[in-house]
């Protein structure tokens, strides 16, 4: 069920160069069901500005009631939610959308993340190593300073890092990463930039694939169109990023 | 007891709150939160005689107070919307306004023949004034000799009443107004949304795909508010007004302005619920304000 809820902020920090994790606490937590899915958050009680900010989910702790949020501020809207201290409440629209299927691997996987991609790839880990499914995570950001949550994912499997500068991990892009380690998994994910996402597609025909697209919104809950794509199946097929997805199996969304 | 109803041409409305077409879809989605029977009526998705896949992506940018819309009438098309859109939303007790769109006359008549016939529907919206597609659209709704015929020619077709929909990207929509009364049209729905564009800071490049895009939301309330104000000094009928309402005091304008009944569009992007919200604070808002029934409000600015 998508809930509108006010929830309240638990915690709120910078963990890399403009980079924030935020932590909200509320009842529609409950309603999440599977990692890869995302909120829809507003930012300001005024109109300016006007529209929801599409956030993807980090973390979910049922217990608690609490989920985690990991996004980069950049723009008006996100420098405005950077400031929400502990206390405050946020209008979170959610949890929206379709994620990762979790039980689509069997033994191994690679989980392949870019930039601000990489958030909704840890609540996927953690509920991969639960049902007993080995994770290698594949990350990439632009530098040292844009790194975050390493240990975190080396805590749950091989991790390895890209850096575009170099700056740490190995230089350059996830896909010279992958094009150094085995195919020996069963099931990728990935999340991340449309031309990584594209060229891990390429990478790997012959395995059984998720990838997690972006695409301007406007509504969050598919009335709108304003983020739909068109599809492999055929020239009048379409696909609404927000509600159909925003995951999708490789092979069906053309961008 | 504060009397919410309103009787228009086809439309014996329980309250005046409806979403606009194009921020509303056919209704499912909304659906999920909220029992679409609260609503005066629902004003559908744009419908063409066949499927339309809209234009490219980008369709959307955020801009002050507002954002732009490209996204060309993507909609499944006249078979499908009445062979499954249509039939779904009969399960609820609201009133439906067809949205009817096309690129030459002979498509709106198509559409607004059969989609007129579906039980559940009781008005059309011609759509003259969308920005966003290359034939048709917005090119009927600037030329009040085009606009009065092709008003005419559905009028022909129509088993229920036509509301026409006007642009607001003209010099004198007033001129508009009259043609499309003189063209025999039931009712007027206004504004559509204003042409805009918006620039990547960095690259100088249009952020919409389709490079131009229809300015909505609050931003564009003062404009729509005008152009209320002024068609109603010059024609009796029945007007449906909307252009930037988020709450019941934009509500309250627009009716003050000679609006009969409002439709809210954008804000249901910002908060899904504004309409039902709308629809419970109207009868205090119209108490306060010395009123008992929202027929005895509207176009109290002309009148002072």
């Amino acid at each position: 069920m998508i809930r509108q809820e006010k929830m309240v902020v638990v915690s709120q920090q910078q963990i890399a160069r403009n980079i924030f994790e935020l932590i909200v606490k509320g009842d529609l937590v409950q309603d999440m069901q599977e990692p890869g899915q995302f909120v829809h958050i507003r930012v300001a009680d005024s109109f300016e500005p006007l529209l929801r900010r599409p956030i993807s989910i980090a973390e979910i702790n049922r217990e608690e009631s609490q989920f985690t949020m990991i996004y980069r501020s950049e723009g008006r809207g996100t420098s405005l939610l950077a400031e929400k201290a502990v206390g405050a409440t946020i209008d979170v629209l959610g949890p929206l959308g379709h994620g990762f299927d979790v039980d689509a691997a069997k033994a191994k996987a690679y989980l392949i993340g870019g930039g601000i991609g990489v958030p909704p790839l840890y609540q996927l880990a953690k509920e991969l190593n639960a049902k007993g499914v080995e994770t290698v995570h594949i990350l990439g950001f632009e530098s040292k300073e844009a790194v975050f949550y390493e240990e975190k994912f080396k805590a749950l499997g091989e991790t390895h890092i890209a850096t575009v500068d170099g700056s740490h991990g190995t230089q350059g892009f996830v896909t010279h990463i992958l094009n150094e380690l085995p195919k020996d998994f069963d099931t990728y994910y990935s999340c991340g930039p449309t031309a990584m996402l594209e060229a891990v597609q390429w990478a790997y025909p012959e395995k059984q694939g998720f990838l997690s697209y972006e695409q301007r919104m406007g509504c969050g809950i598919g009335a709108c169109f304003a983020c739909v794509c068109r599809t492999t199946k055929s020239e009048t097929d379409y696909i609404k990023v927000c509600s159909d997805g925003p995951v999708f199996p490789a092979g069906v969304v053309i961008v | 007891m504060t009397n919410l109803t309103v009787n228009l041409p086809g439309l014996n409305l329980k309250n005046p709150i409806m979403p606009a077409s194009g921020c509303f879809g056919f209704g499912k989605e909304y659906a999920q939160l909220y029992d679409l029977s609260q609503l005066g009526a629902i004003m559908i998705k744009a419908t063409t005689a066949e499927t339309r896949l809209g234009n490219p992506t980008p369709r959307v940018a955020e801009t002050s107070s507002g954002m732009l819309n490209a996204i060309g009438l993507q909609n499944p098309g006249l078979e499908k919307v009445m062979a499954s859109e249509l039939p779904w939303l009969e399960q609820y007790d609201t009133s439906i306004i067809a949205n009817v769109a096309g690129s030459q006359t002979e498509d709106y008549v198509e559409v607004a023949r059969a989609i007129s016939s579906a039980p559940n529907v009781h008005a059309l919206e011609l759509n003259i004034s969308c920005p966003n597609v290359k034939q048709g659209g917005i090119t009927f709704g600037t030329d009040p000799n085009i606009a009065r015929a092709l008003t005419r020619a559905v009028k022909d077709v129509s088993s229920v009443p036509v509301y026409v929909k006007l642009s607001p990207n003209v010099t004198d929509i007033v001129q508009l107004a009259k043609a499309v009364e003189e063209g025999g049209a039931d009712g007027i729905t206004m504004i559509n949304t204003l042409l805009g564009m918006r620039l990547d800071e960095k690259t100088g490049r249009p952020v919409i795909a389709n490079i131009t895009g229809g300015l909505s939301g609050p931003a564009i309330k003062p404009v729509a508010l005008r152009m209320v104000y002024e068609v109603r000094k010059h024609t009796d009928l029945p007007i449906i007004g909307m252009g930037g309402i988020t709450d019941v005091t934009d509500v309250i304008d627009f009716l003050s302005a000679g609006a009969n009944a409002v439709a809210v569009g954008t804000a249901n992007f910002v908060n899904p619920f504004v309409c039902p919200e709308i629809i419970a604070a109207l009868p205090e808002k119209l108490h306060d304000l010395g009123y008992e029934s929202v027929e005895e409000l509207v176009g109290r600015s002309h009148r002072l």
